[in-house]
């Protein structure tokens, strides 16, 4: 299939649309200005302690938060012993993306995603690239009071194929993504989230029930680079992975190559043994570059060789489907049928120029190519 | 007496008085001591209880008298700002009232700074929110000599400022409007990072200290101190402690406070919470409480606010001298 000239004026008109017309601003969408927050409302997975704290059950890192207090990510609060999230409805950003961008490479290719996040992270990674909304208190930024029908019409008017949950980090927002979720899969909108995975498997279980696709940034293969980087764990990521996989969820991973930080041979080769024996030969992999960010920005990018060295490793393993990111034109964007190794889906940057994937299957020798296709 | 004669003993004499200076500076410093001075209201009796405004500037007075080595209050305050014009007093509100600053405590050093050194133009109360002011029962205002405004309205400095382990978006007050910094911290133990008194006040600086409680704040809150607006405008460290709490903190559980009665001050910010953490234990363990460190929060902060790295104050109780006055 290639693209053709009237899904680019489609593209290009959804994408004016929101942009000139401020779909997201209408409705009763009420704008919100810094200092404002949206009625709290309260949170899921928590449990109260003795003198009215709580613990907070959503991620690993079990933020026990005293009355007044919010937990790390900000965004959580404990008011007189009862646990609320000030997120719910309270949209700083808001785009029309590419799929790809996110990035899914086997999930509707060439489709457009209606992305959205709110303030808030349970990390701090150190080269975060939307740090100046994910490292900050919803009272903090300016935003936009939407509520999960008018996000999932939104979505049906932009003639977005999906819903993606993003920019910053979705799990501290879960009940809005939960009940955003379940709004647009009524419409037969899909639904993604763009996570770091460091969620607990009570919640993520019940989230796997109402997403269609994850994508998790695996920062690192080692506990060390989590702790002192981005202020997280491995152990907990490395258990999402195994959860999503096996609530068989459609699922792909991002590696972004930090220059000396994680970079090494060593460190790729057990990350890629590892993604091959739990998980498979299928997930996709996508290995990204890095650009001097927020706290790293003595660093230099990462240099594209060492994003085709992590290339070859992965190969060597077994993977059959590894990509490169942030390097536009690369052969590497490109996906290739395992088996006669023909181009099945061709990419410059975000744009998909050519699909030849029929049924689910390559359309040059019929071998079953994974992913979400239609 | 000779011309030579006369200039070589003028210039000793001289020599001689800037030494004494210096000494005398150093006395009142104590050359490799910290000074920790305490006034007590003993009338003070009821825990939550706002303190007498009178009260407490007599109290502020004394200590600083005793601090600076000074005179008299003019000179104390000219010692202790030098010329600053703009000053940004920190209290904390966090918990509404009870175990917060009470804006007579606050008002009570304002007008004293005022009245008492003509170079001070301004006076900037802040604090994180202007929320949190009113709830502690201040008033927000940007005009006149006396402000009262909390970063969320009065915004933050543009830039990133990267700090060791923090990076986060610095009030403008203490980046770009005060010239001089006095923490008006309470007294109160705190649940993650185990002691909430000056150290710890200035996470109302930034905008992000959610991000800081991690392994019990450390050594997030001795890299924030090391912060050098923060570093270099902290010119004092006043501690109201009048109502004083050793369990529960942050929020306010009078079951767990006392009515100490207590103004505490120091130019060095890590001796004064080394004080403090000691006068904690203190209390806890008369109350029968395990101590912080066994209650898996040791506020291990301060020993690093005073490490080789840091040095930002001396922890070591054994090279601080606490002034108690009568």
């Amino acid at each position: 299939m290639s693209y053709s000239r009237r899904d680019f004026f489609c593209r290009g008109l959804c994408l004016a649309a929101l942009a000139v017309a401020g779909t997201v601003k209408r409705g009763r969408g009420a704008e919100r200005r810094p200092g404002d927050l949206v009625p709290p409302k309260e949170a899921s997975f928590w449990d109260s302690l003795e003198n009215q704290r709580v613990v907070c059950k959503l991620c690993p890192k079990e933020c026990k938060v005293d009355d007044l207090e919010r937990g790390y990510c900000g965004v959580r609060e404990n008011k007189e012993g009862k646990y609320y999230t000030h997120v719910y409805g309270a949209v700083c950003a808001a785009h029309t993306d590419p799929m790809e961008k996110k990035p899914f490479f086997h999930f509707l290719p060439g489709t457009n995603a209606f992305s959205i996040a709110t303030a808030g992270c349970n990390m701090d990674c150190a080269f975060c690239q939307n740090w100046e909304i994910s490292q900050i208190r919803p009272e903090q930024v300016e935003s936009y009071y939407l509520l999960p029908d008018e996000v999932a019409e939104t979505a049906r008017r932009t003639q977005a194929k999906s819903i993606a949950y993003t920019y910053t980090e979705p799990v501290i927002f879960y009940e809005y993504m939960y009940d955003c979720a379940v709004a647009s899969r009524s419409q037969g909108i899909r639904n993604v989230m763009v996570s770091n995975g460091y969620i607990q498997e009570k919640p993520l279980r019940k989230l796997c029930g109402v997403l269609d696709g994850i994508k998790v940034d695996l920062k690192s293969f080692r506990q060390k680079y989590y702790q002192e980087i981005c202020a997280g764990d491995l152990k907990p990521v490395l258990d999402s992975l195994e959860i999503i996989h096996d609530e068989k969820v459609w699922c792909e991973i991002v590696y972004l190559i930090v220059p000396t930080l994680n970079d090494s041979e060593a460190e790729i080769d057990e990350l890629c043994a590892w993604v091959a024996a739990r998980l498979g030969s299928d997930v996709p992999l996508h290995f990204t570059r890095f650009h001097p960010q927020y706290r790293l920005k003595n660093l230099p990018s990462t240099p594209v060789s060492s994003l085709e060295m992590a290339l070859e490793i992965a190969k060597n393993k077994g993977l059959h489907y590894v990509y490169l990111g942030n390097v536009p034109g690369h052969e590497a964007e490109s996906t290739r049928c395992p088996a006669c190794k023909e181009i099945v889906v061709k990419r410059i940057g975000f744009t998909v120029l050519e699909q030849s994937i029929r049924a689910g299957k390559c359309a040059h020798c019929g071998n079953p190519i994974p992913g979400v296709w239609s | 007496m000779r011309r030579r004669r006369f200039l070589t003993k003028g210039i000793t004499i001289l020599a001689a008085g800037k030494i004494c200076s210096v000494q005398a500076q150093n006395t009142a410093q104590g050359i490799g001591i910290s000074r920790v001075v305490m006034a007590r209201d003993s009338s003070y009796n009821k825990v939550g209880k706002a303190p007498d405004e009178k009260t407490a500037g007599e109290m502020i007075s004394r200590i600083l008298r005793e601090l600076s080595g000074a005179g008299d209050l003019k000179e104390s305050w000219r010692e202790i700002l030098g010329q600053a014009k703009v000053v940004g007093l920190k209290p904390n509100c966090l918990s509404r009232t009870g175990v917060s600053s009470s804006p007579a405590f606050v008002y009570s050093l304002a007008r004293q700074i005022l009245d008492n050194n003509s170079n001070v133009e301004k006076i900037v109360i802040w604090e994180r929110s202007d929320s949190d002011l009113r709830k502690a029962g201040f008033e927000i205002s940007s005009t006149g000599r006396i402000w009262c405004q909390g970063n969320d309205s009065a915004g933050y400095h543009e830039d990133l400022i990267v700090e060791g382990s923090v990076g986060s978006f610095v009030s403008r007050f203490v980046m770009d409007v005060c010239d001089a910094l006095i923490n008006l911290p309470v007294f109160k133990d705190h649940g993650i990072v185990g002691l909430s008194v000056g150290l710890k006040n200035y996470f109302g600086a930034v905008h992000n200290p959610n991000k800081y409680h991690l392994n019990r704040g450390d050594p997030y809150v001795a890299d924030l101190n090391r912060l050098p607006a923060i570093r270099k405008k902290n010119v004092l460290t006043l501690c109201e402690a009048f109502t004083a709490q050793y369990e529960g903190g942050p929020p306010f559980k009078p079951q767990w406070s006392w009515p100490a009665g207590l103004v505490l001050a120091s130019r060095d910010p890590v001796a004064l919470d080394s004080v403090c953490w000691r006068m904690i234990e203190e209390k806890r363990a008369a109350q029968g409480l395990m101590s912080l460190s066994r209650a898996g929060r040791e506020p291990s902060y301060i020993l690093t606010a005073a490490d080789s790295a840091h040095r930002l104050g001396r922890a070591d109780l054994k090279k601080i001298k606490e002034v108690v006055l009568s």
